[in-house]
């Protein structure tokens, strides 16, 4: 039986509690804060979770490699060829085999879109919260062109599953080079109208700044990774303390801000994007050739146990396999980021307006299928 | 040359010549609020359209096009589909109070359009005190936000409730200060005899900074007061979900939808009338040709029209700003424009004492 506040009588008659979510427009999904509040303070709130729970790690247990990977899309759905990446690199890694440099290539190049079209959709929902209600159309009218590349090559929009273990599901659309190309010429034009909406607003510097401080000591504590981990000068990029796919041929900063309030997490992410963008350029012009899989007999990793992580665009992905030789896993864990990074809001929220709250969790960037699997 | 004058004239002799004096003023009773109410409606429901076209030409979007020509019955269409949605009735709210609410909030408004001058000669009422009168009225809607959210009682209603209360109290010391700047200059409260000490220019320019000044804060003031982002805290949707209207379904909800924008509208058409000359039309110094062409176009075109830049303004507001936070609403009140308000106006009184305006 969990513990609510609820159950802990309320001391000062002044206080009352009050359930955001699990339908609440800014928990966006279906999350559920228990706030205590006094008049327009937050005293504290405890998150619930589960409300979307799958069981993905338990049916796991049931399906073949390359059909887990249909799951992974499931779990943080603004991620999904980065999901579907952990799982095969954790499988790949097990069963001691390596794809060729353009399975690599692509891999990456894959991932680093997918996360340009994760902190566009983060930067309009985070906008929606703090009540700017035109930055929503202005980021998804971008993402929109992200989506048509990953249509062209993969056939689908959202839960793509192309990258499988061995390599992918099929080659690239032959235009996808050009499309890229023309996207990363296209988002440069379009990142520098993100900060003339939002960036140099002044009631968005007084909504944000020095707003949800959060520690680095905090950070590494609740295990809070990705760019909210960073805004507060973790250093947790995965992507650069163990290189994984293409990640070793490029240079990239990562970034990183030492205020730990709900600003510099923002600026994390706007910063990413450029940074995203010059992966991107590094890496599309010199796709090398190569077959796009690996003629495996048979999909199975070893007796053992195998653990890979992979920087989603949200922080950390661990997947932590358990295999008994068998074509499918024995046990399955998803170490995912966003049920670290939920627990720290009652520590970085507690104190503030309720309309803070809105922000504070608004850019801590979660996926509520990706905390509950 | 666009008198409205003998015609309401005309109107008022036939009926006290045809029918006792009682029903006279009767009959003339019903026919205006009937003309006000249609006037209400027509403005209300074009407002709407003309907020989510311009939201939509904001958002790289195209906005409502599919009902009637460019959409325009888009918004008749969504009134006819209020006023038959089935009106919920909380178990556990205050049933006499949530059911007047939504009036209290539409009568304030309707009354305050009452004394806009629309034209020479069309206006309801011409009170000696009409400023003072509109703004007394204007503000009494909020009595019906607060019974709103008091009596839906859910929380989300009364926190959003509370808000507005605090919100609008704030800033009506703004509006009537910046409005008193004027007065101060036109020397009476009378809305056509404003408009009249501005048949030589309007007071946005013949009025100096001071006067710029004064409409600056008027129009941050006068978008505090109607709920409207970025000051909409209200209604936060993100954080109250719907505020103090969260409860409320169908007509009733159309009704705080409506007042919204007619309450916009009013605090738009006191600024036409106060800073832009009213339904006067533009003139330039000494370019009487240009002067008569202006004059031709009729004086509703000129109020419709400066109203409507007003309003756009607002919107403009609205769908590029984040929301404030409420302390930060107040604080930007109390801390910034009552202060320079106060000082303004000392400076106007200065220049009207020593006579040093155009």
């Amino acid at each position: 039986m969990e513990e609510t506040i609820m159950d802990i009588e309320l001391k000062d008659k002044e206080e009352y509690i009050v359930n955001m979510g699990p339908q609440h427009p800014s928990t966006h999904g279906v999350l559920r804060f228990e706030t205590c509040l006094q008049g327009e303070k937050v005293k504290y709130l405890i998150p619930h979770c589960g409300y979307i729970h799958r069981g993905i790690e338990k049916m796991c247990e049931k399906l073949t490699y390359p059909q887990m990977i249909h799951l992974t899309d499931r779990m943080d759905y603004l991620s999904a060829h980065i999901n579907n990446e952990a799982v095969a690199l954790c499988v790949e890694n097990a069963m001691q085999v390596e794809v060729s440099d353009r399975v690599k290539y692509i891999r990456t190049i894959l991932a680093e879109l997918t996360r340009v079209a994760s902190h566009q959709l983060w930067w309009s929902a985070f906008g929606m919260d703090l009540g700017a209600l035109t930055t929503f159309f202005y980021g998804l009218r971008d993402r929109e062109k992200v989506l048509d590349i990953f249509e062209e090559s993969t056939g689908s929009r959202l839960t793509q599953s192309f990258i499988t273990p061995g390599g992918l599901m099929a080659d690239v659309h032959p235009n996808f080079q050009k499309r890229v190309k023309e996207f990363i010429k296209y988002f440069r034009k379009k990142l520098p109208e993100y900060d003339e909406l939002l960036t140099g607003n002044v009631i968005f510097h007084e909504r944000t700044k020095g707003i949800g401080v959060m520690t680095k000591e905090d950070a590494i504590d609740y295990g809070v990774t990705g760019p909210s981990g960073r805004g507060s000068g973790f250093h947790c990029d995965i992507r650069n303390l163990a290189p994984y796919s293409a990640y070793p041929f490029v240079k990239f900063n990562e970034i990183t801000f030492s205020e730990g309030d709900t600003y510099s997490r923002y600026l994390v992410r706007i910063k990413e994007m450029w940074e995203s963008l010059n992966i991107l350029e590094q890496l599309v012009d010199d796709i090398p050739q190569g077959q796009t899989m690996l003629e495996l007999k048979a999909v199975k990793a070893p007796k053992g146990e195998f653990y890979q992580r992979v920087e989603t665009a949200r922080g950390e992905l661990g997947v932590y396999i358990v295999s008994d030789g068998g074509p499918s896993p024995a046990r399955i864990k998803f170490r995912t980021p966003n049920f670290s990074n939920l627990f720290v809001i009652n520590k970085i929220a507690a104190g503030h307006k309720i309309a803070d709250l809105v922000a504070i969790s608004g850019s801590l960037d979660l996926v509520i299928p990706d905390i509950d699997r | 040359m666009y008198d409205f004058t003998p015609l309401i004239d005309s109107i008022t002799h036939f009926l006290n010549e045809t029918f006792s004096p009682f029903w006279a003023g009767a009959i003339s009773m019903v026919l205006l609020g009937v003309v006000l109410l249609i006037v209400y409606a027509i403005v209300g429901l074009y407002l709407v359209y003309a907020e989510r076209k311009i939201c939509a030409r904001m958002q790289n979007r195209l906005g409502p096009n599919r009902v009637g020509p460019m959409g325009l019955f888009q918004t008749i269409a969504d009134l006819i589909k209020l006023l038959l949605k089935e009106l919920i009735f909380i178990r556990n709210a205050d049933g006499f109070l949530f059911n007047i609410a939504p009036f209290i909030v539409i009568i304030a408004s309707i009354m305050a359009i009452g004394s806009i001058p629309f034209a020479k000669g069309l206006q309801a009422v011409d009170l000696n005190i009409g400023v003072l009168y509109i703004l007394a009225i204007s503000s009494m809607g909020v009595i019906g936000i607060l019974i709103a959210g008091w009596a839906s009682n859910s929380k989300y209603s009364v926190i959003g409730a509370m808000r507005s209360g605090a919100q609008v109290i704030s800033y009506e010391l703004s509006v009537g200060l910046a409005l008193l700047c004027i007065i101060t200059y036109a020397g009476s409260m009378q809305l056509s005899e404003i408009i009249a000490s501005q048949q030589d220019g309007w007071w946005i320019f013949k009025g100096h900074i001071p006067a710029l000044i004064a409409f600056v804060v008027y129009i941050i003031a006068g978008t505090a007061e109607t709920n409207r982002g970025p000051f909409d805290l209200a209604e936060a949707e993100s954080e109250l979900t719907a505020g103090f209207h969260t409860e409320y379904s169908g007509i009733k909800f159309a009704f705080f939808f409506l007042a919204e924008y007619m309450n916009m509208f009013i605090i738009a058409a006191i600024a036409t009338t106060l800073f832009f000359g009213g339904w006067l039309p533009f003139h330039l110094f000494h370019w009487h040709g240009f002067n008569r062409i202006m004059d031709f176009i009729p004086p509703v075109f000129w109020f419709f029209g400066k109203t409507a830049f007003v309003i756009y303004l607002m919107m403009w507001f609205k769908w590029t700003f984040p929301r404030l936070r409420i302390d930060q609403l107040l604080t930007l009140e109390w801390k910034y424009l009552l202060p320079i308000n106060l000082m303004n106006l000392i400076l106007i009184s200065f220049l009207t004492l020593m006579e040093w305006h155009f």
